[in-house]
């Protein structure tokens, strides 16, 4: 699997300028396939700004994205979903409206194959298709513990399933990195725990390389292989879970200066 | 020399008929700004203004300024009436609601008031008489010294209100966030209100004026020009009060000269035209911000 | 063989029945003039609606334009039979064509625009198709199209209406449907899952705009005369109507909103002054009681018993 040392996703000196106001300044990371990275830092420091800026909403100011090696920089942020990289949003953005299968059965979009002409026919692929969509988005709601409110509404799910419905949904899109912003928020420890463990799961299951923004500590340091934090648009460290807890700028970032000595 | 003489008698003509669009643009974009519907029934509000005024002169004998204050405030009042009975009741519902409401109240408008005063368009009695003056050679008659009077006075009120009283602070604040002026103990009831009859009876002196310049009404006079009275608050930056009067006097001068120098069939194109120009290249319009949804 | 196809052949079957059944009752005139133009009005009306509703009710794009794209399908269509002896169907499609040529090219750049804007530039734009076409001599001017031949009755009329029916039912219950449905429910998400909204938004309005020409060409072969005036905003509302009454995002919703509307109007034709004021007092009133309109999101085919008929038809053991 990690058959070269070629990182997954690489950001090389991004910038980000809002009016004047540096969001996101010289930022340098990458992932390599197969990791699980975390993005911490106070509120206002720019981590999903960064989610963002890979997703292509943002186009950075300055500075180089690069997915596999190729630069994903101006890119739609369909076209980024398509080449493999799917989201979660920190204020949850389902398809309220719709069915719990229908929000999945949406991000499969860009795996289908049939087209127009087929579709309003209703001949050739389409049946295959469509059968195939279902029974596959069933199978991910019933990872997700969805199963049995597939048929309601999205907006009436409880806030921790609606959180969960977010990630179902992202890995219908079928990514190679899965960014998750806050995926614990709202959530109880116990619901954050089963996170926790699901996080790990899918990952296994679906050869996932993730990276996820979190307040969570416990969330973070309980699964993360890696911690980038963020201060001001800047990263301030860099580190295993352990290194990180030590680091006198993060203790500082969060805590305040008087604190350090 | 011939050239020059048209085009400036053109850009008279332009600004009177562009000082009518503004006085109806103000009211949309007040109303737009505070409680963000496209007030549809907004040019049949302009059109009840234009009968009231008629029959202030008509039937009850008055002279054209008391008929004017009188219109004002009936429906000024009107407007206050619509939007407690028809809008009031839906300040939560969806966007599309309230609009096809007021697409509702712009129907029962137009047809109630042709149910009462037939379709018959009427003659707006000459109430300037042939009064007209002649400045450095180019014509300026009574009706369009009425219209620019008239239009100066309402817009300095109008500042006035907006700009020093407490009302108009309380306006201003609603239209910026209508919520937060609310915790702010802003009584948005109230400034809604009030808006609408601000609004409505600015729409009125409007259709009065426009009485008394093209002398003739009818119950479907009102169509045309909320449109491009909205067309014109869309140009110069919706919820924008200077922008609405420059955006109605930039629109009434175009559809003058395309009236004067091309053909007048074009004149309601020409607006249109402006409208599409103006939300694809600047959406927010001459005077707006740009703004984007936060992810 | 698959469930879905039989629910599709019983929906059918059920089409050709109402057909026949109308068809007849012409045809021993039971049903007079009157009633026989209305219910070509229905069908046109019909076509109408559905194809605003999947722009408005299902991609959540706002539209107040769609006279003007049945503007175009009615004058292209009567140009092809009058002034080049082309067949109806010709007509038909040659106005359903140039129609959804010019919503494309007038979807690209108008379809960045959102909510109250797009709606006020799209009612911009009809008006200025109608008033382009006023201007043109070689269709008549203002005064309109005089002479065209009376090539539409209820066959062509319910049959394109149960074509269209079944195209935009199709569409909807797929992957592109799916993908405009995400548009309207939330941008941002729809374009983070891949689906291209630009592309769907762009798509939406040409599907709608071609059967809009398509209806537009159906209307113009039913009279001797058509006018610009057949076309103002006015109309485009009227459709609005119809598909907000029915329910935004409903098939069944836009056919019974079409229905009511234009059985209403026809059934106060002898009341001019007052229909209109109780139109307008009446679509009031629905949006304070019912502003989901009367089917929401829901079909007929979503209601219990009728679910229950049909999976039986099928042989469908239900999901």
């Amino acid at each position: 699997m990690a058959e070269n040392k070629k990182p997954l996703l690489k950001a090389e000196d991004v910038s980000e300028v809002f009016g004047g106001l540096k969001a996101v300044a010289d930022f340098n990371f990458y992932i390599n396939r197969g990791e699980l990275i975390g993005l911490i830092g106070p509120n206002g420091a720019g981590k999903t700004t960064i989610f963002n800026l890979i997703t292509g909403v943002y186009v950075p100011t300055t500075g180089e994205i690069l997915l596999d090696g190729e630069s994903i920089v101006g890119q739609k942020p369909y076209e980024i979903t398509q080449r493999g990289i799917a989201r979660t949003f920190q204020n949850i953005r389902l398809f309220s409206e719709l069915s719990v299968l229908d929000n999945v059965k949406i991000a499969y979009h860009c795996h289908v194959k049939y087209n127009l002409l087929e579709t309003v026919l209703r001949m050739g692929r389409y049946f295959g298709e469509e059968d195939e969509i279902t029974q596959e988005s069933l199978k991910l709601l019933k990872i997700f513990k969805l199963d049995e409110h597939a048929h309601e509404v999205a907006k009436n799910l409880p806030y921790g399933a609606q959180r969960r419905l977010e990630i179902a949904r992202a890995l219908a899109a079928k990514p190679k990195l899965l960014l998750l912003d806050e995926p614990a928020a709202g959530m109880n420890p116990q619901e954050t725990h089963e996170l926790m463990e699901m996080i790990r799961w899918i990952r296994k299951q679906f050869d996932l390389t993730v990276l996820l923004i979190e307040h969570d500590m416990s969330l973070v340091m309980g699964i993360c292989e890696r911690i980038y934090v963020l201060e001001y648009g800047m990263i301030i460290a860099e580190g295993t879970p352990a290194e990180i807890q030590n680091n006198p700028e993060v203790i500082r970032a969060y805590l305040g200066t008087e604190t350090v000595n | 020399m011939d050239f020059f003489h048209q085009l400036i008698q053109q850009l008279i003509n332009g600004v009177s008929l562009g000082s009518i669009y503004a006085l109806i643009a103000l009211g949309y974009t007040m109303i737009y700004g505070i409680i963000k519907l496209i007030n549809f029934a907004h040019g049949d509000i302009y059109m009840v203004g234009a009968y009231l005024g008629f029959f202030g002169v008509t039937a009850a004998g008055l002279p054209i300024l008391p008929a004017l204050l009188i219109s004002m405030f009936v429906t000024g009042c009107l407007g206050m009436v619509v939007e407690k009975l028809a809008y009031k009741p839906l300040r939560h519902a969806p966007r599309i609601s309230i609009l096809i409401t007021a697409i509702g109240v712009s129907f029962f408008l137009e047809y109630t008031g042709m149910y009462f005063v037939t379709p018959t368009p009427r003659t707006f009695p000459d109430v300037m008489g042939n009064i007209s003056f002649d400045v450095a050679g180019f014509i300026i008659n009574g009706q369009q010294v009425l219209i620019f009077a008239i239009t100066i006075i309402l817009m300095a009120l109008l500042t006035y209100i907006v700009q020093k009283t407490k009302l108009g602070k309380a306006m201003r604040a609603a239209s910026f966030d209508t919520e937060t002026a609310q915790l702010m103990g802003v009584d948005s009831d109230k400034v809604i209100s009030m808006t609408f009859f601000i609004g409505s009876s600015l729409a009125a002196a409007a259709g009065v004026l426009v009485g008394v310049y093209y002398n003739t009404i009818d119950p479907l006079m009102g169509i045309m020009p909320g449109l491009k009275a909205f067309v014109a608050a869309v140009l110069g930056g919706i919820g924008i009060l200077p922008g609405a009067v420059v955006g109605g006097i930039i629109l009434g001068v175009i559809e003058a000269l395309v009236a004067g120098f091309l053909s007048s069939t074009f004149r309601d194109a020409a607006a249109f035209a402006i409208l599409i120009l103006v939300l694809l290249v600047k959406p927010s319009g001459l005077f707006g911000k740009n703004t984007n949804e936060k992810v | 063989m698959n469930s879905i196809r039989k629910r599709d052949l019983a929906m059918l079957i059920f089409g050709l029945i109402l057909y026949g059944a109308i068809q007849g009752m012409i045809s021993e005139k039971i049903i007079g003039s009157f009633w026989q133009l209305n219910i070509i009005l229905i069908c046109v009306n019909v076509i109408m609606a559905v194809s605003l509703n999947l722009i408005n009710g299902y991609t959540g794009q706002f539209s107040l334009g769609h006279a003007g794209f049945m503007a175009v399908g009615a004058y292209v269509g009567v140009v092809a039979t009058v002034n080049f002896q082309l067949p109806l169907i010709a007509a038909l499609i040659l106005g359903a064509l140039c129609a959804g040529a010019l919503g494309f090219l007038i979807g690209l750049p108008t379809l960045r625009l959102r909510g109250d804007y797009l709606a006020i530039a799209t009612l911009g734009l009809g008006e200025i198709i109608r008033i382009v076409i006023m201007n043109i001599e070689y269709v008549g001017g203002a005064a309109g199209f005089k002479g065209i031949p009376h090539l539409t009755n209820f066959t062509w009329v319910f049959f394109t209406m149960l074509f269209t029916l079944f195209f935009i039912k199709n569409f909807v219950n797929s992957s592109h449907g799916r993908a405009c449905i995400a548009i309207r429910e939330n941008e941002i998400a729809a374009e983070a899952m891949g689906v291209n909204t630009t592309k769907y938004k762009v798509m939406a309005f040409t599907i709608g705009a071609a059967f809009a020409g398509i209806a537009g060409g159906l209307f113009a072969h039913q009279f001797y005369l058509i006018s610009p005036n057949s076309f103002t905003f006015l109309s485009s509302f009227n459709y609005l109507i119809m598909v907000v009454l029915g329910g935004m995002g409903s098939i069944t919703g836009s056919i019974a909103g079409a229905f009511v509307v234009t059985f209403i109007s026809a059934a106060l034709a002898s009341f001019p002054e007052a229909r209109m004021i109780i139109y307008a007092l009446a679509l009031i009133l629905l949006m304070f009681y019912r502003p989901q309109g009367l089917f929401g999101y829901m079909e007929v085919t979503n209601f219990a018993p009728i679910k229950k008929l049909l999976d039986k038809i099928s042989g469908n053991k239900g999901v």
